[in-house]
């Protein structure tokens, strides 16, 4: 029955396979990074926040996409290491004056401890339960952060010093773009070059079968843990620069709702491929933004919007080849 | 005679409450096959498991070339040679015939010997070669146990452990596989087969080992099993 006949590729295919030419490829980034570099002179100071904000996005994406896309590991309270970030860098800078550079070093073990913290109990789980325990763990986060003084309870922490670098004061919206602007750079690059890796190719196996994998030597505990650890670190990278570019974080900045916002953007995009991934972040960002004139409904006309796309493309805008 | 490669030595495993090994005792031989036969639920499947372990062995032992590896975890009993073919063949869909071979290669750090065994597993299996490109879940029944048997190979197996690959197959492919399962073993390949298909395997093993209710209850030489219409007939049906 299951002939495969030469379908058509669609128009979604035919685009995809010509934006994923290795000669074109170039091309993309070249006018990516150009665009990345003029948009604060062209943009006024609004829309420059907002893709300030998608630039977020994306980095916690890419993040997301690590345990998500590449491990297959759903996890629905990712927003727990981006607090974990932001509220160490907060906590470091604001109560105990530590340079903010100095402070990122401690952030980022602190979201890899985080991560095996979350992996190593999940290890066993699959599917549901899991879905269960990490969004536990990140309503779990969020109420420490909310409970403890050391983090400023439920106003959370406010007056976080803005970093300066060689002498300049990374304060204004456009520096804190370039700022976002290299760390999504540097996101895609690492996300790149771990989709080709061994480790790569160590969670596409596990994702696929796990006990296949492991008869095959592949050791489940490592691979698994170390995309925990790989999305945390891609979390907190976008939860310390959050924190000092709003100067301000409070508990509500982590809720369940954050987490399920990157994980849509992920899903809708198409998990595991990495393009999708950040078309997808910036889909989440700034289709509420663009619907904007249409006031109280536009929550409501954005929602139809991604049920639609679900519908029409229900492996994501840009599906992975490989899943 | 060789030297022994594998040993299981009084092994028991339980699911739960259930006792699956009754204390099994088995050698296999370097160079040979050996074939582990018996009915339905009566403990093949499990004893392969607990070698490659998949199953943890309550008790007893298991031994590579002398040394336990009974309490080794599953991935590093496999580095060490010991390659689980399973039954139902583990073929990962969505992915290509050589991405599925690669992944038996995984451990395999050098990139030439990598090239010259998936060389060697497509001069086995020439459709494989033929379909290298394609979803492996396209593939049929025989040419997925081929597969599963190929991507064992990349391996670089010191033992191969074949669960069942008869199943499921129309009988002229049985005859094939088992045809390829002879050739592997002529070329090096130390084998433990478990089958239901009793008749072709003692036509093919060097030994037999028969399993009932988690005990090996008969064993000797393939020849003379064979012979024994008795034991044929008690333990393994006809098939």
């Amino acid at each position: 029955m299951a002939t495969d006949e030469a379908r058509r590729p669609t128009p979604f295919e035919r685009l995809y396979a010509y934006l994923d030419a290795p000669n074109r490829r170039h091309t993309v980034h070249v006018i990516i990074i150009l665009l990345l570099i003029v948009t604060p002179f062209i943009a006024n100071q609004y829309t420059t926040v907002i893709l300030t904000n998608a630039l977020l996005y994306v980095v916690l994406c890419l993040g997301l996409n690590i345990v998500v896309g590449y491990a297959g590991l759903l996890d629905l309270g990712y927003a727990a290491f981006f607090a974990v970030g932001a509220y160490t860098i907060g906590i470091l800078t604001q109560q105990f004056g530590v340079n903010f550079w100095l402070a990122i070093p401690f952030a980022i073990v602190a979201a890899a401890v985080a991560g095996v913290v979350i992996g190593a109990p999940t290890l066993r789980l699959r599917s549901d339960y899991l879905a269960i325990v990490t969004l536990g763990f990140g309503e779990i986060v969020r109420f420490t952060a909310r409970n403890l003084e050391i983090t400023g309870g439920a106003s959370g922490l406010f007056a976080i010093p803005e970093p300066s670098l060689f002498g300049w004061r990374i304060d204004s919206a456009s520096d804190f773009f370039y700022v976002f602007a290299v760390l999504a750079v540097l996101a895609y690059i690492a996300s790149q070059r771990l989709y080709h890796s061994r480790l790569g190719r160590a969670w596409l196996y596990v994702r696929h079968d796990e006990d296949a994998a492991e008869a095959m030597g592949i050791d489940r505990v490592r691979t698994k843990l170390s995309a925990y650890i790989i999305g945390a670190i891609f979390g907190a990278m976008g939860g310390i620069f959050f924190s000092v570019n709003l100067g301000a974080i409070s508990p509500e900045s982590f809720s369940f709702e954050q987490s399920v916002m990157i994980l849509l953007a992920v899903v809708l995009g198409g998990m595991g491929k990495i393009p999708g991934v950040i078309l997808g972040a910036f889909i989440i960002v700034l289709g509420p933004e663009l619907l904007r004139d249409l006031d109280s409904l536009r929550l409501l006309v954005f929602a139809v919007l991604l049920l639609l796309i679900m519908l029409f493309r229900p492996s994501g805008i840009w599906p992975d080849k490989r899943s | 005679m060789s030297e022994t490669i594998l040993t299981v030595d009084r092994v028991t495993a339980f699911y739960g409450q259930i006792q699956a090994l009754r204390g099994v005792s088995l050698e296999v031989r370097k160079g040979q096959i050996v074939t582990l036969l018996g009915s339905n639920g009566a403990g093949k499947s499990t004893t392969l498991k607990t070698i490659s372990g998949l199953v943890r062995a309550q008790s007893g032992d298991v031994s590579l070339a002398g040394d336990s590896i009974k309490s080794l975890p599953a991935h590093d009993i496999a580095r060490l040679g010991v390659v689980h073919v399973p039954e139902g063949r583990c073929i990962l869909r969505g992915l290509s015939v050589k991405e599925n071979l690669e992944l038996g290669a995984f451990t395999v750090k050098d990139a030439a010997t990598r090239r010259r065994r998936i060389e060697e597993v497509y001069a086995l299996f020439p459709i494989l070669a033929e379909r290298r490109h394609q979803d492996a879940s396209l593939l049929s029944g025989g040419q997925q146990q081929m597969l599963a048997m190929g991507r064992g190979l990349m391996h670089g197996p010191r033992v191969m452990l074949l669960d069942e690959p008869s199943m499921g197959l129309a009988p002229k492919l049985v005859t094939e596989i088992m045809r390829i399962i002879k050739r592997l073993n002529e070329a090096g390949t130390t084998i433990l087969l478990v089958e239901q298909n009793a008749r072709l395997a003692l036509r093919l093993a060097h030994y037999a080992y028969v399993i009932e209710n988690g005990e090996i209850c008969s064993q000797g030489d393939a020849a003379t099993l064979r012979e024994d219409e008795s034991i044929v007939q008690a333990y393994l049906g006809v098939a």
